[in-house]
Order: C-alpha cells, then sequence, then structure tokens
C-alpha cells in the first residue's frame, strides 16, 4: 500500500468527501492560496474554488458561528482554526452554541461540523500555539473529540467526523502532520468511538493519546530489550470513549500506564483512569494505576524547557518500569 | 389594497389587522409570563419584550415562509411573529413535554427550526454568527431565503457582533441585523456603553448601510425591513437596522429597575406605546372601528389564557427524556 503523509490524508479526507458531497465546504483562516498555516489544505481552492474554500477574515467567533448557523440549516461545514490555542476565541459557539443546540431544542435540528485544528508542543511556538486543551472540549456533553495518531486514523476518522450528524472536533497534532503511513486510496470511514491496539503486549498497557501514542512505542521497543511486553492503546477518540478495549487490555496484563501531552492536572487521563478503577479491571490491577501528562506550566519557548515541559519516551520507560517492578 | 397608508406591497389590510392581534397576543403572552414569575408559578428566569411588540412584529411581516430568524433571551415577541404557537410556548415556559423544546429548553431557547426561527439564545450576541452562517447556506445553496437577525444593544458591544458583520458583508450575505436598542442592556443605559449616538452608524464601519427607525411605530419598522430585506434578496448583501425602543418591564424577573427613572418609564408607556400607535393610525384610516379594536384585544387575551389551561394540562417530561438528543 502507498505511504503519505498525516497531513497529506487529511487532506484526501476532506478532497474526497467534497467531491461527491456539494453539501461539505471548508472555511477557515489562510486556508485559500496560502493553503493554511501547515499547509493541509493546500491546492483545495484551485479544485473547489473559493466558494468551497472559503477564506475568512481572522475571526475564529464568527467562524465558527456560521459554521453552527450554516450546519443548522443544511451544510456540512469543516472550520479550520489555524491553532488549537484560537479556541479560546470560538469557545461560545462551540460551548454554548453547536454541543447544546439540538439538547436545548428538544431534540429538533442537527449541527454536523466538524472544527478540526492543530494542537501540541514541539515546533517553538511558546506558550499560545502549543496547547492541548482537549480536555477542554472532552467535558463538554454534545460535542465528539478526536485525536487521530497515524496517517490512516487521521483519514477514516475525517471521513467519519464529516458524516457525523453532530459537532466534531478534531485534534490533528503538528508534529505528526509529516509523519508517514499507509493509507487506503479509496475513501473509508473508521468508527468514532472505537480505540485501537497499535501494538499487542502482555505485562503492561499503556494508554496514549496522538503524538504520545508514538512516544509509547518507541518506549516498548526499548522495554521490549529488558524482557518488558508493551501494549499501546490508542483510544482514538476520546469522546466517545472506548473504555471496553481499555478495560479488557488492563484485565489482560495488569498494570496501566496513562500518557497525554495535556498538563497532567485535569488532563483527559484523570478521566481514564478513574473509568478503569471505577471498572472490573481494578481487581486485577497489580500495581496502582500511573499517569503521565505535561507539567503544569505554559510551554516555555526554549527547546529544553520545551521538551521537558511534556512526557517524553524516557518518561514513560520509568513509568513502566515502576509499574512492572512494583511489589 | 391600501392607499392612504405607506406599507410594504405584501402588507394587506388584513394583514394589518392580523399584525395588531399579534402584538396583543405578544404583550399578553409576556404580561402573562410575568404574573407568574411574580407568584412562582414558573421556575428558572425570563426576559419579557413588553413595549417592544412593534419590532418583532413588523420586521417579520415582510418575512416569506422559506426565511428564517435568530432570537435572543428576549425573544417571546420574535417567536410568535414567526409564527409559533403560543401554547406549546407556554407549555414550555411551564416546562412540559408539549412545550417546544419538550421542557428542556424553557424560555431562553425556544427554537421552531421548521418554521425558520432558529432560535432564541441565552448568550449575548450568541446568535449573530448563527444567522450568519444561515446566510451563507442560503447563498452556497441558492435558496433565496433571508436570514433576520435580532439582538439587542448591549450585544452590538460583543466581539461575535463585530467579527459577524464584518463576515456577513465581505461574503455579502442574505441577512438583515436589527438591533432591537432598547436603551439598556440589563442595567447598563446604552449611553454609557456606547460612545455614538446611534448604533446603526457602525454600519459604515463594515460598508454596509445603516438605518435609525421608530422601533415602537410598526409601520416604520415594516417599511426599513422591508428595503433591507428586499436588497438581500436580490444579493446586494447585509443591512444594519437600528430599531429605538423601550422595555417596559426590568431585565429579568429580578429587577428593581434602580438604573431608571419612573418618569422615564411612563413617557414611554404613555406617549410611545406602539399597539397605541398602531391602533391610533388603524383607526384613523378606517381599518379598524373601535368596537373591532377591542374585539381583537379580547380575543388575544382568551388565546393567552388557552395557552396557560394547554400548558397546565400538559403533562410532565419523563425522566426517560434526559439523556435523549445530547447527539443527533
Amino acid at each position: 500500500m502507498r505511504e503519505i503523509t498525516y497531513l497529506e490524508a487529511v487532506r484526501e479526507a476532506m478532497c474526497q468527501e467534497m467531491r461527491v458531497n456539494p453539501d461539505v465546504f471548508i472555511m477557515g483562516e489562510d486556508i485559500g492560496v496560502y493553503g493554511g498555516a501547515f499547509g493541509v489544505t493546500r491546492g483545495m481552492i484551485e479544485e473547489f474554488g473559493p466558494e468551497r474554500v472559503r477564506n475568512t477574515p481572522i475571526s475564529e467567533a464568527a467562524i465558527a458561528g456560521a459554521a453552527v448557523g450554516a450546519a443548522m440549516t443544511g451544510m456540512r461545514p469543516i472550520v479550520e482554526i489555524q491553532f488549537s490555542d484560537f479556541i479560546t476565541i470560538a469557545t461560545d459557539q462551540i460551548v454554548n452554541q453547536a454541543a447544546k443546540t439540538r439538547y436545548m431544542f428538544g431534540g429538533k435540528g442537527k449541527v454536523p461540523m466538524v472544527l478540526r485544528t492543530p494542537s501540541g508542543s514541539g515546533t517553538g511556538a511558546a506558550a499560545q500555539h502549543s496547547q492541548s486543551l482537549e480536555a477542554w472540549m472532552a467535558h463538554i456533553p454534545g460535542l465528539k473529540v478526536i485525536q487521530p495518531s497515524t496517517a490512516y486514523d487521521a483519514k477514516g476518522l475525517l471521513k467519519a467526523a464529516i458524516d457525523d450528524d453532530n459537532p466534531v472536533i478534531f485534534y490533528e497534532h503538528k508534529l505528526l502532520y509529516r509523519t508517514k503511513g499507509h493509507v487506503p486510496e479509496e475513501p473509508y470511514s473508521l468508527p468514532i468511538g472505537k480505540a485501537d491496539i497499535k501494538r499487542q503486549g502482555t505485562d503492561v498497557t499503556i494508554v496514549a493519546t496522538a503524538i504520545m501514542v508514538h512516544k509509547a512505542l518507541q518506549a516498548a521497543v526499548e522495554l521490549e530489550k529488558e524482557g518488558i511486553s508493551v501494549e499501546v492503546v490508542d483510544p482514538r477518540t476520546l469522546v466517545p470513549l472506548d473504555i471496553e478495549t481499555i478495560v479488557a487490555s488492563v484485565k489482560k496484563t495488569g498494570r496501566v500506564v496513562v500518557v497525554h501531552e495535556a498538563v497532567k492536572r485535569g488532563g483527559f487521563g484523570g478521566e481514564i483512569a478513574s473509568l478503569i478503577a471505577e471498572s472490573e479491571a481494578f481487581d486485577y490491577l497489580d500495581a496502582p494505576i500511573r499517569r503521565l501528562g505535561g507539567k503544569a506550566v505554559p510551554i516555555p519557548y526554549n527547546p529544553i524547557l520545551e521538551k521537558a515541559a511534556i512526557p517524553q519516551e524516557q518518561d514513560i520507560i520509568d513509568a513502566v518500569k515502576e509499574t512492572v517492578f512494583r511489589r | 389594497m391600501i392607499t392612504n397608508l405607506s406599507v410594504p406591497p405584501m402588507i394587506t389590510e388584513a394583514k394589518l389587522v392580523e399584525l395588531f392581534h399579534q402584538m396583543w397576543l405578544i404583550r399578553f403572552f409576556d404580561e402573562k409570563v410575568d404574573e407568574f414569575f411574580a407568584k412562582g408559578m414558573i421556575h428558572g428566569t425570563t426576559h419579557l419584550c413588553v413595549g417592544q411588540e412593534a419590532s418583532a412584529a413588523g420586521a417579520c411581516a415582510v418575512l416569506e415562509e422559506r426565511d428564517k430568524i435568530t432570537s435572543t433571551h428576549r425573544g417571546h415577541g420574535h417567536c410568535i411573529a414567526k409564527g409559533a404557537d403560543v401554547n406549546r410556548m407556554m407549555a414550555e415556559l411551564f416546562g412540559r413535554e408539549t412545550g417546544y423544546c419538550r421542557g428542556k429548553g424553557g424560555s431562553m431557547h425556544i427554537a421552531d427550526v421548521e418554521k425558520g426561527n432558529l432560535g432564541a439564545n441565552g448568550i449575548v450576541g450568541g446568535g449573530i454568527p448563527i444567522a450568519v452562517g444561515s446566510a451563507l447556506t442560503s447563498k452556497m445553496k441558492n435558496l433565496g431565503y433571508v436570514t433576520l437577525c435580532f439582538f439587542g444593544d448591549g450585544a452590538s458591544n460583543e466581539g461575535s457582533f463585530h467579527e459577524a458583520i464584518n463576515l456577513a458583508a465581505v461574503w455579502n450575505l442574505p441577512v438583515v441585523f436589527i438591533c432591537e436598542n432598547n436603551q439598556y442592556g440589563m442595567s447598563g443605559p446604552v449611553k454609557e456603553m456606547v460612545k455614538i449616538a446611534n448604533i446603526a452608524d457602525r454600519a459604515a464601519a463594515y460598508g454596509i448601510p445603516g438605518h435609525v427607525v421608530d422601533g415602537n411605530d410598526i409601520f416604520a419598522m415594516m417599511n426599513v425591513t422591508y428595503e433591507a430585506v428586499q436588497r438581500a434578496r436580490n444579493g446586494e448583501g447585509p443591512t444594519l437596522i437600528e430599531a429605538k425602543t423601550y422595555r417596559w418591564k426590568g431585565h429579568s424577573k429580578s429587577d428593581a429597575k434602580k438604573y431608571r427613572t419612573r418618569e422615564e418609564e411612563m413617557e414611554w408607556r404613555n406617549n410611545r406605546d406602539p399597539i397605541a400607535r398602531m391602533k391610533q393610525v388603524l383607526l384613523a384610516a378606517g381599518i379598524l372601528s373601535e368596537e373591532e379594536a377591542a374585539r381583537i384585544e379580547a380575543k388575544a387575551r382568551q388565546e393567552i389564557e388557552e395557552a396557560v389551561l394547554f400548558a397546565e394540562s400538559s403533562p410532565m417530561p419523563s425522566l426517560a427524556i434526559l439523556e435523549e438528543d445530547v447527539y443527533a
């Protein structure tokens, strides 16, 4: 199978949907001839024209709100928010409008929209362009939250998101854009709410999201050399969360480390850890659940500090060993 | 055909009589709600539009069935003017299963998507970008409908107003922005919160027409809205209309109204009552007699009494619906 990048997979999912469904369109800042801040929409305005690839003013509230209104009246908008940090400016429209409209109206109307946005640190863009704020969105009933970690998952989950009748927040990790993976050329859809076991193992489960999936897989290779068999579970979607797959894995291994880039305090890892503790897997645990997350600091500029602010491969290795060798 | 009054072409004598009735319906609805809140018969909060009937009724009078509106926290009048059933509205305020939102929305979230009412909104300025999105659909699908976007003077200081109106302007979308300037954003006098005399002047900043209109004159409301709707429908883009009006009641149910004088209130009630003014015109034009006017008023009052009976006799929603409809 051919290999393409995560970024190309995102673009391909959008283009394939736009070719078959005239209701699908995209709007956002600099997504026209510029091709988007990260180049995700490059070439799209040339194919689909400015009516369907709508370059907007720098107005996140209006972009998100216009998507809500367009979705309510029959379109299926995709919004690109240039950096996920800028969701703050669009939050009313996402949290108070998109998420609640259907419920507030007693089940009438629907808001089929996708808000795609790059998140995460590692680019040296510092505190206002590097956050991982997915727990905020995961907290809001009415939203679905997706965090693909591979090109294959990105394409299949984005198609599913566009086809979904609900508002979906789709987090793309900036450092994953250039990673490559095997991706079928034809359109395909992955179920929203189905975790993926990225590596099978028997001694310990690592539940990792987004870029931490890759760090966990690297850690697993190192740990294998020391005779520790690691299973890596990628939830892929936080809402809905496939807790069954996570629980089944923990029941098998008896040990679990949950890791994400987002600040640990109040991070989604706390939710995953709690669900494991509340589940039947509790009786199978041979060690306390471990959580790894970002330090409670704004992401700093200096690359050494920036790296130290979030879990790295070695942190995962250490946490796994502490879990495995705990008596 | 009306010859002695200046009205938009689709406004017949029968329509004027209907609008007179509709304004009474709006007033009696909100007065009844006020009474029930005072008595503690319904819970939560509510925002009443008594005194502002003409801006809702006049603006919606020139719409076609396919046109859409977005409304505000003070939205009962907009709902009624867009054709909502007062029985189901009252049932919603009573939290009943038969309400527009099955008792899940309450006063601030009544919507009637099928009738083109995209909803009231509990967030000041929250509906403005949504109206722009609705207009975008109309343009992209070439559907020909226009979206009327109601908001207040307070919302015109929200970022969403400026962002959305600019977006609508640069994309030339079929949307009409109607700012109901009722002089106060909760307790904040518009004179203290805005440094220009007319909010409509802000239209200039976005390169679109802006009009100030007497929001308590239903005829002026119809004419200025009609012109803006025509422009929008013809692909000429958005318009900002500022309707100067006044809310007779407080901001919400708990408001001692310390920020304004009783004299000011009486001036608006006694001399600028939109219903009394319309009645005067209809009598002078020979469209209504005093008896007919009284009959229409009584009919509206009776309809609200029936709405209360409908609401009171409607079932409470089942607990089973609590977790329904979070997702489509």
